[in-house]
């Protein structure tokens, strides 16, 4: 089975404290530690956990910019066996229909039985990988937490739903998934591991090489654009316990006393 | 305004889903004057009840009955939707399971623009419709705008807008069952594997020690259970901790998990996601710690203490025991 998985570069935010700059037009990004969007790297173990299972190739790509390539190599040394560098100045400022529709051009340029996406990533919008569908025509499911293969034609998948119940559907390919966290144990990666795919080349796409209009994408072509970035005035908020770790708790210890949280 | 804006109604067998309502509301945070359109697909005695129970709310409720949407197969409803909505419409869903599977494909079928987890409206800006967004698991807010030019679908966050209770919209029911189109689809449904019990019932507990990501190792759950005990609760958590294989699924509090109705909630390093907190019912009193003086849990939070959990939790555990 050809397999490709959709992989993006997102700030750690269960590391790293979000701060506004100065004027609110973005994050402050310099101090930042980035790392690949969680919800890839499930994509990517479950790509090649069926690869494993039926043969074929995983190849992962994903659009940014230089420091990009550092997610790719990441889930190369997970085992996918391909990245692609998707990467031109007129990708930038692009909103989510942009970012789809370049990911469609590099899924046309390849013959692949399964695209998988990540459920989310730090915009929390979660709308590639249906947008990406559709722009293909390909069916689609999101939240996907099993994936079972019947035979060449179709699969079986699981989508987690309200609940944690699990709507199970069959879905012929070429399609589209998104893919939720917990599907799999993803595999740890070392150092060494990096260092084992550090040589090898990762092409780059430009719009050029995908055949992508430059000015329906990027900042040019976006229909939804971010005004500022803004913390919103902090509403009643939590009565912050202060002292010493000891005082903290003597002081909550009475409070849970009162309202029941000590039995 | 000119154009049309239409709510599409989830249900499960005719009960409406809490976002029936609160789609009304959102509709006037963009024309307070709006006449909107419910789309309610289904098929049966309970679909008819349900369209004439949402003419309350809204002015006009188009009904698809047909046997191909007795379960909400979205592969489907998108076909049905692109059929009915006239161009440069305006189409509110909520952003639960459902709406992530359904809306970012339809905004490409319907050449629309798309803004998912709609937290606020502020209304209508030239062509465009200013929203409210959330990013980076809620720690910033941003302003959108989102050129309407074409039309829009925007999908809502459950529990952002408060249901438009009102009921005073009159409305009549139209057929258009007649107009859904092929409904073949790519996908098919087969069935729904409900969740599986475990070893406690946390929706029944009046005390939970819950625990997040901050919680760093599996090791550190043992301390979690210690504290819970000398609390008399139990132990329940975030998602990340159930992915980890550290907990049961049965123990994760969220959307996705169990809601729980506790008399006092202790969230541990959870950083305050809606999906999670969409788990928590009951106003139950939340005590929040979490080392981040800016994680979003303190937003809900009654109380909060600024602490490394692995810390605070011995030393909390060792003064309840001796205060007993
Ligand atoms: C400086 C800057 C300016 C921006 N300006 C705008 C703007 O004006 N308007 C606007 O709407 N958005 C803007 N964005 C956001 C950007 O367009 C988002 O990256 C895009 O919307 C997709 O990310 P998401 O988090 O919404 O994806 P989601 O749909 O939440 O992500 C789901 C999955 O899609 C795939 N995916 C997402 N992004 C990529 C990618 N880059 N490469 C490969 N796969 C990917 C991954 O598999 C991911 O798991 C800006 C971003 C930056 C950094
Ligand atoms: C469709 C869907 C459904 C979902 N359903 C659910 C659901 O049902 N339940 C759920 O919980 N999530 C759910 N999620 C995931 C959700 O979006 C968040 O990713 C998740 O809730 C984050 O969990 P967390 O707060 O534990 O982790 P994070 O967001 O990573 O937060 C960790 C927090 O711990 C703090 N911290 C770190 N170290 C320490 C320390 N030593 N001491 C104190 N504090 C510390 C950090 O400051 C941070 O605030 C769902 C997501 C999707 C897409």
């Amino acid at each position: 089975m050809e397999i490709l998985v959709c992989v993006k570069r997102v700030p750690d935010t269960a590391e790293n404290e979000i701060k506004i700059n100065s004027d609110g037009t973005d994050i402050e990004r310099d101090d930042l530690v980035y790392s690949v969007n969680e919800w890839d790297n499930y994509a990517v173990e479950e790509a090649i956990q069926i690869r494993d299972r039926v043969g074929g190739a995983v190849t992962v790509a994903t659009i940014g910019d230089k420091d990009s390539e550092e997610i790719l190599r990441r889930e190369m040394a997970m085992g996918a066996d391909k990245g692609i560098l998707i990467s031109d100045d007129a990708f930038e400022g692009s909103d989510g229909k942009g970012i789809s529709k370049i990911l469609a051009a590099e899924v046309k340029k390849g013959k692949y039985d399964l695209i998988l996406t990540g459920a989310q990533a730090d915009d929390g919008a979660g709308q590639i990988g249906g947008m990406l569908a559709a722009i293909l025509d390909l069916p689609y499911a999101s939240i996907v937490n099993k994936i079972e293969t019947v035979d060449s034609k179709k699969i079986k998948v699981g989508r987690e739903v309200e609940g944690g119940n699990q709507e199970m559907n069959e879905i012929e390919m070429p399609c589209v998934l998104s893919i939720q966290t917990g599907i799999n144990e993803p595999r740890y990666v070392g150092i060494r591991g990096i260092r084992k795919v550090a040589s090898i080349e990762i092409p780059v796409h430009k719009a050029k090489d995908l055949g992508v209009d430059a000015a329906s994408v990027g900042a040019a072509g976006a229909k939804v654009k971010r005004v500022d970035y803004f913390v919103p005035p902090a509403g009643k908020g939590a009565d912050i316990i202060e002292g010493s770790a000891e005082e903290k708790a003597d002081k909550l210890i009475e409070l849970l006393k009162a309202k029941g949280g000590i039995k | 305004m000119a154009q049309q804006i239409f709510a599409y109604i989830l249900h499960k067998n005719g009960v409406a889903d809490d976002s029936a309502l609160e789609l009304v509301a959102a509709a006037k945070k963009i024309d307070a004057g709006a006449k909107v359109t419910a789309i309610v697909t289904g098929t049966g005695a309970p679909l008819d009840a349900l369209c004439k129970e949402m003419a309350a709310s809204y002015s006009s409720v188009w009904k698809i009955d047909n046997a191909a949407v007795a379960y909400p197969n979205a592969e489907v409803i998108r076909k049905i939707l692109v059929k009915l909505i006239p161009k440069g419409s305006i189409l509110l869903c909520p952003h639960n399971t459902f709406g992530m599977d359904l809306a970012p494909g339809l905004s490409i079928k319907l050449d629309a623009s798309f803004v998912s987890d709609v937290v606020a409206i502020e209304g209508i800006d030239g062509s465009n419709l200013k929203v409210i967004r959330q990013e980076f698991s809620g720690q910033v807010s941003t302003h959108i705008l989102c050129d309407i030019s074409n039309g829009a679908v925007v999908n809502t966050r459950p529990g952002s807008f408060k249901a438009d209770e009102s009921k005073s919209a009159g409305g009549a029911v139209t057929d258009k069952s007649s107009e859904a189109g092929d409904l073949s689809a790519k996908r098919r449904y087969l069935e729904l594997v409900e969740a599986q019990v475990g070893d406690v019932d946390i929706t029944k507990s009046d005390i939970l020690v819950s625990v997040g990501r901050g919680i760093g190792e599996k090791d550190n759950i043992p301390v979690a259970e210690e504290l819970a005990k000398a609390m008399g609760g139990d132990v329940s958590c975030s998602r990340p901790i159930v992915d980890a294989k550290w907990l049961d699924k049965s123990r994760q509090v969220g959307t996705s998990g169990k809601t729980v109705k506790p008399k006092v909630y202790m969230a541990l390093g959870i950083s305050g996601s809606f999906q999670h907190l969409g788990g928590l019912k009951g106003s139950p009193f939340i005590v929040a710690v979490n080392k981040n003086v800016k994680a979003p849990i303190f937003q809900v939070a009654n109380v909060g203490v600024v602490e490394d959990m692995i810390e605070f939790m011995p030393v909390l555990t060792e003064k309840i025991s001796e205060s007993k």
